[in-house]
């Protein structure tokens, strides 16, 4: 047969892609229920680690996350709340950090231990670092003002240098602080260049040689934050 | 059971294990080499993909290669890699998350990991299902053996784990030892890399690579 025919190329190119794409849709298909749940996981885990609940195993992340995160609400710019989000995970879960717009604006509200000051408040971030971009939680305490803890993590920031705002111990040093310092209208709370620390109220030391990768946690912080100023009333301070 | 590891078989096998190593003969996949590195889980994990894919392309690519028409013959190479990535790749996804995360883009780069469209194009398009196979699997494990050796030396002298687990104990940190963050980039795995690929030339020097 002669394989170098025009009609038996253009036929059989075909053939092979559409064999291909049934196969890859039937895999996809099949395999969609599991991963979607992995997904889900690892967000859960991203926020548990934000209320310095780390090292969940798989296993018992679900159970765990219900026990601490009583609601997902969406709230939009002004302050308004626009889902309660008490239908399990359908509300402000359900957006993809790419659906996070000024008009749908989740909200974690989480109970660590009992009594007024165990609820914290988990606010998603999203931003770019210097390669790819970054993202994270930050929980902050009952007074809406004060960090419990944070999580971050990044696409393809350098191995060593920018990687390392996943590190506990660059996570760490926000818990304590103050998003705003009393009397600002702005969020103060960043990320200075490694050693020039001087208002350890909203100051973080950054990690040397990743400035940039720094720079964006900043800017993350700062601008994720700032479309929460109604919700966080700032101006009845 | 003779004919089946008869002589051409074996060396098909054996050679892309040793001399004509994908990485240290062929200086093939170098990219993918140095960026999984740097901790031995997605080392072996990545190693375990290349492995299958190409075993699994060879055997595909050498069932079909008298059919296939010889102008769209890369094209064809190209888009049954292209298939067997994607499903490992939602495989992946699916049974083991935190390994595919970590992998992120590596894992659809396998498609232009040179030692696959090399091993289709030089072995598959020529020779039966079965060689093709073994070929497949020599050259996987061949790729895996430098893999591991230098995600080893990273995560070792870079960490100080193997497997995300402490090995160097903690008093030898207190004599001043501090772990090498140079090997955590992959400049280093560059230079390791080199150094095993010296090792594996002056092992084999007799023979002509």
């Amino acid at each position: 047969m002669n394989t170098n025919n025009n009609t038996y190329t253009i036929v059989y190119a075909s053939l092979v892609v559409i064999v291909v794409a049934f196969l890859l849709a039937f895999v996809s298909k099949v395999l969609e229920p599991q991963s979607l749940a992995n997904e889900r996981i690892d967000k859960k885990k991203q926020i548990l680690a934000s209320l310095n609940v780390r090292d969940v195993p798989n296993s018992d992340v679900e159970s765990k996350y219900e026990e601490l995160v009583l609601q997902d609400m969406i709230v939009d710019v002004n302050g308004q709340v626009v889902a309660e989000g008490n239908n399990h995970d359908k509300d402000g879960f359900a957006l993809s950090m790419k659906e996070i717009s000024p008009e749908k604006l989740p909200i974690y509200v989480c109970q660590v231990s009992p009594g007024k000051d165990g609820k914290k408040f988990v606010f998603p971030l999203i931003g770019k670092g210097l390669w790819g971009s970054i993202w994270g939680y930050i929980a902050l305490n009952s007074d809406l003002r004060t960090v419990y803890g944070t999580y971050f993590s990044h696409q393809s920031e350098t191995a060593g240098l920018g990687a390392r705002i996943t590190e506990l111990a660059f996570q760490n040093q926000f818990v304590g602080k103050v998003i705003s310092k009393d009397g600002s209208q702005d969020i103060d709370l960043t990320v200075v260049k490694s050693g020039r620390v001087q208002d350890t109220a909203v100051e973080c030391d950054g990690i040397t040689g990743a400035t940039l990768t720094c720079n964006g946690v900043s800017d993350m912080l700062h601008d994720c934050l700032s479309n929460y100023k109604n919700y966080l009333k700032f101006d009845e301070k | 059971m003779s004919k089946m590891f008869s002589k051409d078989n074996r060396e098909a096998f054996f050679n892309a294990l040793n001399f004509n190593n994908p990485i240290a003969a062929q200086v093939l996949g170098i990219c993918s080499a140095l960026a999984v590195t740097s901790q031995l889980k997605p080392a072996i994990v990545m190693s375990f993909c290349v492995t299958c894919i190409v075993a699994l392309s060879n055997v595909i690519i050498s069932l079909i290669r008298k059919t296939i028409p010889n102008r769209i013959r890369i094209i064809i190479q190209l888009v049954v890699v292209a298939a067997l990535v994607t499903i490992v790749s939602i495989l992946l996804k699916a049974v083991a998350y935190d390994v595919s995360v970590q992998l992120s883009v590596y894992v659809g780069l396998i498609i232009t990991n040179c030692i696959l469209m090399g091993r289709l194009e030089a072995f598959a398009m020529m020779n039966g299902p079965w060689s093709s196979f073994l070929d497949g699997i020599g050259n996987g494990l061949g790729y895996a053996a430098f893999l591991i050796s230098v995600g080893f030396v990273r995560e070792l002298f870079g960490s100080g784990c193997l497997f995300g687990v402490k090995i160097i104990p903690d008093c030898v940190y207190s004599w001043g030892y501090v772990d090498n963050g140079m090997m955590t980039m992959p400049a280093m795995a560059l230079i390791i890399l080199g150094c095993l690929i010296a090792l594996h030339r002056y092992l084999n020097k007799n023979k002509d690579i």
